[in-house]
């Protein structure tokens, strides 16, 4: 029994460095798999569809996020990615207090825009106090004002043929080999149309500070951090985002992370 | 293949000498999906402790506190006399975990980093291929649950096998201390602490993982809004996430101790093909009675 047992124990040491051997050789072949466009990633991505399709079946279109009150907001909202744009545009726009800056919206619509912030802020707005998560995991509850998306997209008038609403930003987020890039992003027109889906130009009862976005982000609140782009000067609307940048619909898409960000 | 879980097979007939019965312990859905779950709970464990290392912080509440402290635990790494050093630090007592938790990795190559390479999915920091991952296989474990759901209510394995009976309350001492002098019973049935462990990992910690899961997506907050008041706040989820986390490894360490305590090959075989020897009968009686 006592000579089963030893080499009972030396199998299950052998099996055991084997093994852990194999896990390592396995892992690393396993990361290679992992990159963007690899046959493995691609159709671990399904479930991010999988996930689009099932929020969208139980999640009614204009079912509200959560909203709290005045006394939940226990600090300034935290800023992250850019918080102050290196661009000459963007400074040069800033230096003047954003008065030669405009909204564009273009693409796929009947009446192409071109709004001022105070034509912006004439418009009906919406104020409501969520709670802003971040990809990494933190959390930030805050107060934004804003005019509704819909009401911008009602006055272009959206063409039928067009699915989703891209923004693109005045701040470079990352350079590449073609040059500088800017942020940008896509949502579909069911959150593009929520009601809590506004173009924010006031943080917590003040402007919108410069490290939030300045002078104007979107915010899209059943969805996370890195689908609401900041610095947003242009809006687009179109029919598909594959020939756009990497081709995912937006800057962190084209950097890995899942287009459908409601999870 | 129910039939052969209760009528005696040539297997049975044909038992060696001073061993028990060969019986059929483990249907096909179970043993399918226990190994699904083993397989999914990997590759969910090491890619959620990717996807930690992107904010090695808990926090209590529906937010996490920059300008405030409501942050329970937190890994990272801090310059000291000494060099730079690792540390947890959880309810504000601090550990050196360097080599571990916080700063990782070759000699002269260690990296600020909260779980280790050798823990994470993918190895190097990636927070967007982890959610891929993660996201894909809660997929494939919330749908092998409710599998396993319908066919053990289906199949009977549910009220057979671990529904709680009086007599397993009654039993519960003895049990405890048979598992502690590792004397094992094998039999059909699953002993009390057994029913309890399975029990408690299907419709506790599971269900509580999904749950919290749910509470974390800025989407389902629209639909399931009185989740996270419940549970005490999107950020109070998140830290349950992480300490059922701990819980699940917690029973997979003991789940592996006792198979190696109570004969791994027949426990393996028996979750492999469904057949599982059983001790002696009169053995096991006179044990029993002992």
């Amino acid at each position: 029994m006592a000579k089963f047992m030893i080499s009972r124990r030396k199998f299950l040491t052998s099996a055991s460095i084997g093994a852990s051997g194999m896990m390592l050789a396995g892992c690393d072949a396993f990361d290679s798999q992992l990159g963007i466009g690899k046959g493995l990633r691609s159709f671990l991505e399904g479930a991010n569809d999988l996930t689009h399709r099932a929020h969208r079946l139980l999640v009614g279109a204009n079912t509200l996020a959560p909203e709290f009150s005045e006394s939940d907001i226990r600090q300034p909202m935290r800023p992250n990615g850019v918080t102050a744009p290196d661009d000459d545009t963007y400074k040069g726009l800033l230096a003047n207090d954003f008065a030669d800056w405009r909204l564009e919206v273009t693409g796929l619509v009947e009446k192409p825009l071109s709004l001022t912030r105070d034509q912006l802020m004439n418009m009906p707005s919406r104020t409501q106090i969520t709670r802003h998560d971040c990809v990494e995991g933190w959390s930030c509850i805050a107060k934004w004002t804003g005019t509704p998306l819909a009401l911008v997209l009602d006055q272009a008038v959206v063409k039928p043929e067009a699915r989703y609403v891209m923004f693109h930003c005045l701040d470079t987020i990352d350079k590449g080999l073609s040059g500088d890039i800017k942020y940008y992003g896509t949502i579909d027109l069911i959150d593009a149309r929520h009601p809590q889906t506004i173009l924010a130009y006031g943080c917590n009862g003040k402007p919108l500070p410069v490290e939030n976005g300045a002078p104007l982000r979107v915010r899209v609140e059943r969805q996370l951090g890195y689908k609401q782009p900041k610095y947003v000067h242009k809006i687009e609307l179109v029919s598909g985002f594959a020939d756009i940048g990497g081709g995912r619909g937006g800057y962190w898409e084209d950097n890995g992370y899942d287009w459908y960000g409601g999870i | 293949m129910m039939d052969s879980a209760v009528t005696p097979t040539q297997s049975e007939l044909l038992t060696p000498h001073g061993k028990g019965p060969l019986i059929y312990r483990q249907s096909r859905w179970t043993r399918l999906t226990h190994w699904i779950w083993a397989f999914s709970l990997f590759f969910l464990l090491l890619s959620g402790l990717q996807i930690f290392n992107a904010r090695p912080q808990l926090y209590i509440g529906k937010e996490s506190g920059f300008q405030y402290d409501n942050t329970i635990l937190q890994i990272g790494a801090e310059s000291t006399p000494n060099g730079q050093r690792g540390f947890t630090e959880i309810f504000g007592m601090k550990f050196d975990t360097t080599g571990v938790l916080g700063l990782s990795g070759p000699e002269g190559q260690q990296r600020v980093r909260a779980f280790p390479s050798w823990a994470t999915i993918p190895s190097y920091y990636d927070l967007g291929t982890a959610r891929v991952v993660h996201f894909f296989f809660a997929w494939v474990l919330g749908t092998t649950l409710l599998v396993w759901l319908v066919s053990s209510l289906a199949n009977g394995h549910l009220r057979r096998d671990l529904a709680p009976r009086v007599q397993d309350i009654r039993r519960l001492p003895q049990d405890v201390v048979d598992h502690i002098k590792l004397k094992f019973h094998h039999v059909r049935e699953y002993n009390t602490l057994q029913k309890l462990a399975y029990g408690g990992v299907l419709f506790v910690l599971l269900p509580l993982m999904i749950l919290t899961g749910f509470a974390m997506s800025p989407s389902m907050n629209a639909a399931l809004p009185f989740l996270n008041d419940i549970l005490g706040g999107r950020q109070t989820a998140r830290t349950i996430h992480f300490t059922v986390m701990l819980l699940l490894v917690a029973f997979f360490i003991v789940h592996m101790l006792m198979i190696l305590a109570a004969g791994p090959i027949n426990e393996l075989r028996s979750i492999v093909t469904g057949w599982y020897r059983t001790d002696p009968p009169a053995r096991d009686d006179a044990e029993r009675s002992a």
